[in-house]
Formats: structure tokens, sequence, C-alpha cells
């Protein structure tokens, strides 16, 4: 270390590389073309080039990457799903989350923390039995625990929600619940992607998608046109502006959802908090801030602007479980899109377009699968077949009635 | 505060009222392929572009369609079903 300190201090050149390589124009072909520079975009194209070899991959970003649902987060990961399909996908991502940091040999400030979802009637503890139920039939920690054991683990918590709201009766309790710096897994991943070759383009829109005979045969920028094959749609909240120009009808709608923090103050919450009946979710960020947010904004809207209705509703209840927060004061507050479907899966893997493929339907929940989102994808664009975790999710089972019901286990607790 | 303008009441505030959903026209359903009925259930329009909604007006019970683009939120019209321009 001194070493390098001393040679840094001689050296004109900042010695360190980049984060990632910042080419200057397009190429005219690619063999994999990526919308959006998310976790999702960027994760699948490190797996496409770590796992499966192929190098020759740009990932385009409108704006700079991280810069949608991916920086604006509230960065919970965790796996206590209610569908065995749900549950054994972000179990896989947990897994990969666990080992993230050596493996982009980044910190990402994982940490593990202990989640909470909390029950206010007997009706909602029956559910989040159901969940634990699940979750250990599929070797998921998670547990039922009674009052008393929150109040000890969380002793600022007010058990009767001041007498306005009905008490806590219990909690589902699942001690992988973590958080991570959601930055640091884009930068990770597009460094990981650019070190092997993938060229990743910011402030690079796609303004129109080329198919002929129903085949992908490239993608409008506004940087010009660019041929491929494969195109990988993983914009999130901009999705209905994609599958627009493909011609893909789907179930998604698009509302924001907010999130604020607070003024830093010293760590006294250890746990990640969920309150399915209050609509508030809350933990401590590493450098104090308490992130907190609330449910969907009640209708469609493809915008990300703040509310004062979402600060008032949330301060409230906020102030209901932790009464102790009264003098805190609100730094920032800020919203993000969500695309929703109706049974709150993703929509991923194949399209009836060859060559397109789609990773969309975040919604609310899809920071904590961006590992597993990536290499599945990944797998499926290599193979032009959808990866069996993910089999289920893809888009024609709206066409078979065959929905993923994930909205007990998915909405409010992110 | 953001205001509606509802047909029957006049502008009021954003919290008096519900939204609906896009407005859809029902297949029939003893006719309608799987596929088509399948569509009308779980697809919709989400595009960003102007669209044809139902919303609520909660104290007073009135149901009715607004045009409004979902891009910026601006409310370009509203009217109660069958007095539209369209006349649906
Ligand atoms: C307030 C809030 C809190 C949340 N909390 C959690 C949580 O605690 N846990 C959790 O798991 N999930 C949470 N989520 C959901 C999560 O943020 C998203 O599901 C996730 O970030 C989606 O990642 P992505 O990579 O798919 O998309 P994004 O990160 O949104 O990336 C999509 C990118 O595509 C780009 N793009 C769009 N259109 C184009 C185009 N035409 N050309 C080029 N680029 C384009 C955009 O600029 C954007 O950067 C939350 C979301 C919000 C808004």
């Amino acid at each position: 270390m001194p070493h390098r300190l001393l040679k840094f201090a001689f050296s004109k050149e900042y010695p360190e590389p980049r984060m990632f390589n910042t080419p200057e124009t397009l190429k005219p072909e690619y063999d994999v073309v990526i919308i959006g520079g998310g976790g999702h975009g960027l994760a699948a194209a490190y797996y496409l080039a770590k796992e499966h070899g192929i190098t020759n991959v740009a990932v385009l970003e409108q704006g700079y990457i991280g810069g949608g649902g991916t920086g604006r987060n509230t960065s919970i990961i965790r796996s206590n799903y209610l569908t065995p399909e749900g549950a054994r996908f972000y179990q896989t991502s947990v897994d990969l989350f666990q080992d993230l940091s050596r493996d982009l040999n980044l910190n990402l400030f994982y940490s593990e923390r202990g989640h909470f979802t909390l029950a206010h009637s007997p009706a909602s503890l029956r559910t989040q039995r159901w969940r634990a139920e699940v979750n250990q039939h599929l070797g998921i920690s998670s547990r039922l625990v009674g009052p008393e054991f929150i109040k000890e683990q969380i002793p600022e918590i007010d058990l009767s929600c001041g007498g306005h709201q009905p008490p806590i009766h219990g909690a589902l309790y699942h001690p992988p619940g973590a958080i991570a710096r959601h930055d640091a897994v884009a930068w990770g991943y597009a460094r990981g992607a650019s070190q092997r070759g993938v060229e990743i383009h910011q402030k690079t829109a796609v303004t129109d998608i080329e198919i002929r005979d129903g085949a992908i045969a490239g993608v409008h920028t506004d940087k010009g046109f660019i041929k491929t094959k494969k195109v990988l749609s993983a914009v999130a909240g901009w999705t209905t502006h994609i599958t627009r120009m493909v011609g893909l009808r789907t179930p998604l709608v698009i509302h924001p959802l907010q999130a604020l923090v607070t003024e830093p103050v010293k760590p006294w919450l250890n746990a990640i908090v969920v309150s399915a009946s209050l609509h508030v979710y809350v933990s401590q960020s590493s450098r104090g801030e308490l992130v907190a947010g609330a449910s969907l904004d009640p209708y469609e809207l493809i915008s990300m602007r703040s509310t004062l209705d979402f600060a008032e509703g949330l301060g409230g209840h906020m102030l209901e479980l932790f009464p102790c927060l009264g003098e805190a004061k609100v730094l920032r507050q800020w919203a993000g899109l969500c695309d929703m479907t109706p049974d709150f899966s993703p929509i991923m893997g194949t399209t009836p377009i060859k060559g397109f493929y789609i990773d969309s339907g975040w919604g609310t929940w899809g920071f904590k699968a961006t590992p597993v989102s990536g290499m599945t994808m990944a797998s499926t664009l290599a193979r032009d077949e959808d990866h069996e975790l993910i089999r289920a999710f893809n888009l024609s089972r709206f066409e078979q009635f065959d929905l993923v019901g994930e909205k007990g286990a998915a909405s409010v607790g992110h | 505060m953001k205001i509606i303008d509802c047909p029957v009441n006049g502008p009021r505030p954003l919290q008096e009222f519900h939204f609906g959903g896009e407005v859809r026209t029902m297949p029939d359903p003893a006719r309608a392929a799987d596929a088509e009925w399948a569509d009308y259930v779980f697809h919709r329009s989400g595009e960003p572009a102007v669209k044809r909604e139902w919303w609520y007006h909660v104290p007073s019970g009135v149901w009715f369609i607004a045009e409004r683009d979902n891009r910026t939120d601006q409310f370009v019209r509203t009217y109660l079903y069958g007095e539209g321009p369209a006349n649906e």
C-alpha cells in the first residue's frame, strides 16, 4: 500500500483504471444489444461475458448507469416469498448476493439485518404463518415470532401503535434479510462486464427497434442504427415504451413509488421493519439515515415527481411505530418508476418475437433479483431457451391463465 | 394540491377520487376465444399517451371518464359515460 501511494503521488496520471471503459462510438453491429444500464441489464452483460463467453455486447443507457430504479430503491434483499417459483428464484439471488462483493471485487456493503413483516391482525398472522411454512419447506430461513421477541430485538418499537392502529400481534421473521449499496451493484457489474470486453454506452437512448420477418434486425438509437439479432429489454419502469416499439401487448402498467431518508442519526435500528397494514417499511443505512418507504402511488403515472401526500402519510405511520422519531428531519424524498404486473411476479425470458428478450415487471421488488435475473437472462439469451428458474415467469403465462400469485409477499414488503 | 374536474360536482381535490383503470370494451364471454379473453382480462395499454380512464368521485359516488396524459398527469377532459366526444 505505501508503495502504491508513493507511485500515485509522483505520477501525473491516476494509476487505477476507471470503473469501466467509455467507448466514444458505437460499432455497426453487436451480437447482443442490452437496452437499459440498470443493475439487471449490466448483470446480464456481466454473466453473458463471464459464463457464456459472449463479449460483443453493447449496453445502451439513455441516462447514466444506475440512474433508474437501481439507484432509487431502498435496497432491501430477502427471499421470504410465497410461491415455490418465487421463493426458489429469490433465494438463488440471495445466495449470489452473499458472495457478490468477492465475485465483483468491490465492497457492496452487504449487511444482514433480519427482516420483520409485522402482523396487525389474526388474519395477517395466518398469512405470515403460511409464508413461514412455505419458506421452511423450501429451505429458507423464516419463522413466525411473537410480540415479545419483536420488542426484544427492536426495543424502540411501540407494539400498541400509539393506540391509533391495531396492535402488533406478531411478525414473519427472516434473519437473512439484508441491505446493500445499490449504486455499487451497478458499478461492480459494469466494471466486471467492461473488463471482459462489453461496451457500456451512457447517454445513448434506443428510439426504435427494427423487426424483419418476425425477428429482430437491429435497434435505432439517437446516435444511429446498430445491427443485431438479439435484444434484451431491461428497462423496468420504461418497459411500456419498448414494448410499443415492437408491438407486444403486456399487462404492465407504470406507477411511481416514493421513498425518503432522514438526516443521519446514531445507529439504533438493526432490523428491517415492514408493516403490511400501515404500508410502511424502514431500515437504517450504514450512514445512519433512516431509509423509509410506503406503498405505490395510487394511480398510473410515468413520472418521477414527489408528493407531499406521501411524506405526510409515511411520517404519520412511522410515528405510530416509532414515537421516538418525532424530532427526526427528512433530508430527501424522491420517486422511481415501477412496472406492475397483476400477479406481482416479473415477466422474463423469450417472447413471440425471435431475438427479443424481456426482463421486466420488476415493480417494487426488483433490486434483490438483480444477480439472479442477470444470470438467468444471460443463459436465456445464450441458449435461446428460458432458464429453468424463470420458466414460470414467461409472458405467455397470462394467455395460459397460469399466474404466479405473489401479491401477498411482494407488495409493500420490498 | 391537485384538482380534478368532476363532471357532476365540479373541481375537487385529488384525495376525493379513486382511480378505476383504463376504459376497455369487454368481448362477448360466450364467444371470445381464450386468447382474446386473456388479452381483455390481463393486458393493458400502459404505454405513454393520453388515456381514457375510469375515475370515481368517492363522496358522491359518481363514476366518470377522464382523458389524462399518463406522462404529465394533465387531465385533458372529464365527462360522464356516454356523454363524451367519442359518445361511447
Ligand atoms: C422507491 C423505490 C424503492 C424500492 N425498493 C426496493 C427494495 O427495497 N428492494 C427491491 O428488491 N426492489 C426495490 N425497488 C424496485 C427496484 O428499484 C427495481 O425493481 C430495480 O431497480 C429494477 O432494476 P432494473 O435494472 O431492471 O431497472 P432500472 O434500474 O430502472 O434501469 C433501467 C434503465 O433503463 C434505462 N432506459 C429506459 N429506457 C431506455 C431507452 N429507450 N434506451 C436506453 N436506456 C433506457 C433507464 O434510464 C434506466 O437507467 C424499489 C423501487 C423504488 C422506485
